[in-house]
């Protein structure tokens, strides 16, 4: 479970987050949804310490993430998995060494063991047999695929992603979605998800947290939000004639 | 200009923590004293040629006196060649080689969220991306100065046997007149100032890149320069107190 309490961040003048809170509970898809800029990153961002919140605190299952120093969060960050925008792969190495990185420098397992999890997450992303493979050889929807698989190659207990769906055609989309959410399900991992791709809200928002203007301004899940009568959240989910033309079927 | 500074000495201490996993890290070290010292070794050998072969005809020309032994042309080539071309002159041409493309490198991987990758894993990034290419900055470096050092003299042989303004004879033995291995020592501490200047500024520049491609050559310029600048200022500080 991670519990963010109260968190503000600032740059320059410009305050971002307004005081958030949330709970997010473990073996559930957790959306953080909202139009752009209204912070979604950022607070993403603050929960797993790549920005310090101005003011704040971010638990992990009750350890305070926020006033542990660098070191002391090492053995937080081991448990964490995280899927980038862009898949993040280093572009150097192929997409074994990918997944092998966190686990020669985090594990004590022989080299084939390692090798034996490398090609276990693959298998689990449907890419059996593309190991040798660089990033710059693989698709859009591959490269996502293979971020999933690096994230959970140390199998973590916490999964953020950011913007899994972004640059991807609908049908990848929901294989991402659903796959995300199969982890989530089996590996009982908390996990995280910035988007505003509405099938992806749809399809799997067990947990939604809606951000309008740096603040919270409307929490439930993906049964709840076709019936709310929150006007700026409704604005932003049904935005397009199709959602309009759904919601008027349910 | 002093938070730079600040920014530049926080980043060099994070730089050299203790590692992870000293097995990845030394890997690491490995691959990039191959990329500085095996990828340079064609531009540094190049250019001392050239370079020796030129300084050793000039000083020829200029000393077209006969009260001057022809000889003392060797003695000058050679001091020149050890103490300010090859170190000075190469370390500007790896300012421009290595420097570029250690900025361009780890700035590609900050707009492309890699580093917070390392960061999110627990690695500690500026330790993994950083220290080792500042040591195979400052232990490849020096070892391309000799080689630039010994092939600049030899370039000034190529010079006297094509051009015939000295005879081989008497460079060689101007090389070999009064050598003083304290010119040694200066060239070779300024090797390693100038590797470690050109791997700190430029990885630097490249790990507080924010933005884009066109960012990431600014990085990449700016690396260059101030690396440029820093060099020819430590060259100057270095030799007024050595000799």
């Amino acid at each position: 479970m991670i519990e963010i309490k109260d968190i503000f961040k600032t740059f320059g003048e410009n305050e971002v987050l307004k005081g958030i809170s949330a709970t997010f509970q473990t073996g559930k898809n957790n959306l953080i949804i909202g139009g752009s800029g209204s912070g979604k990153t950022t607070l993403l961002k603050c929960i797993v310490g790549l920005h310090e919140p101005t003011k704040g605190e971010v638990f992990f299952d009750d350890e305070n993430f926020t006033t542990m120093d660098f070191t002391q969060r090492v053995p937080i960050r081991t448990q964490i998995g995280m899927l980038f925008q862009n898949s993040a792969l280093f572009d150097s190495m192929t997409v074994e060494e990918n997944i092998l990185f966190p686990l020669n420098l985090f594990t004590n397992q022989s080299q084939s063991e390692k090798l034996d999890r490398a090609n276990f997450c693959l298998e689990r992303v449907n890419l059996t047999g593309k190991n040798k493979l660089y990033p710059s050889e693989l698709s859009g929807g591959m490269k996502k695929r293979v971020g999933i698989a690096r994230a959970i190659s140390m199998q973590p207990k916490y999964l953020f992603v950011d913007e899994p769906n972004s640059g991807l055609d609908p049908q990848t989309s929901i294989l991402i979605d659903d796959l995300i959410n199969e982890l989530t399900d089996e590996y009982k991992i908390t996990t995280v998800i910035v988007t505003h791709d509405m099938n992806s809200v749809m399809g799997i928002g067990d947990h939604i947290v809606f951000l309008h203007q740096g603040k919270k301004w409307w929490e439930g899940s993906n049964k709840e939000i076709a019936h709310t009568d929150n006007k700026e959240l409704n604005d932003f989910v049904f935005a397009s004639k199709f959602m309009q033309a759904a919601k008027s079927k349910l | 200009m002093f938070d730079s500074l600040g920014k530049y000495v926080l980043l060099l201490s994070l730089s050299f923590r203790r590692p992870e996993k000293f097995k990845v890290y030394w890997a690491e070290v490995m691959r990039e004293m191959v990329s500085v010292g095996i990828g340079s070794l064609g531009i540094i050998s190049i250019i001392s040629v050239f370079i020796g072969a030129a300084t050793t005809i000039q000083v020829a020309f200029q000393l077209s006196s006969p009260l001057v032994p022809l000889s003392i042309a060797g003695k000058i080539a050679r001091d020149s060649t050890i103490l300010e071309f090859s170190p000075t002159i190469s370390s500007l041409v790896l300012a421009g080689r290595v420097g570029s493309s250690i900025a361009s490198q780890i700035g590609t991987m900050r707009v492309t969220e890699q580093i917070d990758a390392l960061e999110i894993m627990g690695v500690n990034a500026p330790g993994y991306l950083i220290a080792p290419k500042i040591i195979a900055g400052v232990t490849m470096v020096p070892l391309l100065i000799i080689v630039s050092i010994t092939l600049g003299i030899t370039g000034g042989y190529i010079a006297c046997l094509a051009s015939g303004d000295i005879t081989p004879a008497d460079y060689i033995a101007g090389v070999h007149d009064g050598f003083d291995g304290l010119t040694i020592r200066v060239a070779l501490v300024k090797a390693v100032v100038f590797g470690f200047i050109i791997a700190s500024i430029c990885a630097y520049q490249g790990f507080y890149t924010s933005g884009g491609a066109l960012e990431v050559g600014q990085s990449a310029t700016k690396g260059v320069v101030y690396s440029c600048v820093m060099i020819l200022f430590a060259d100057l500080v270095i030799t007024r107190i050595m000799l």
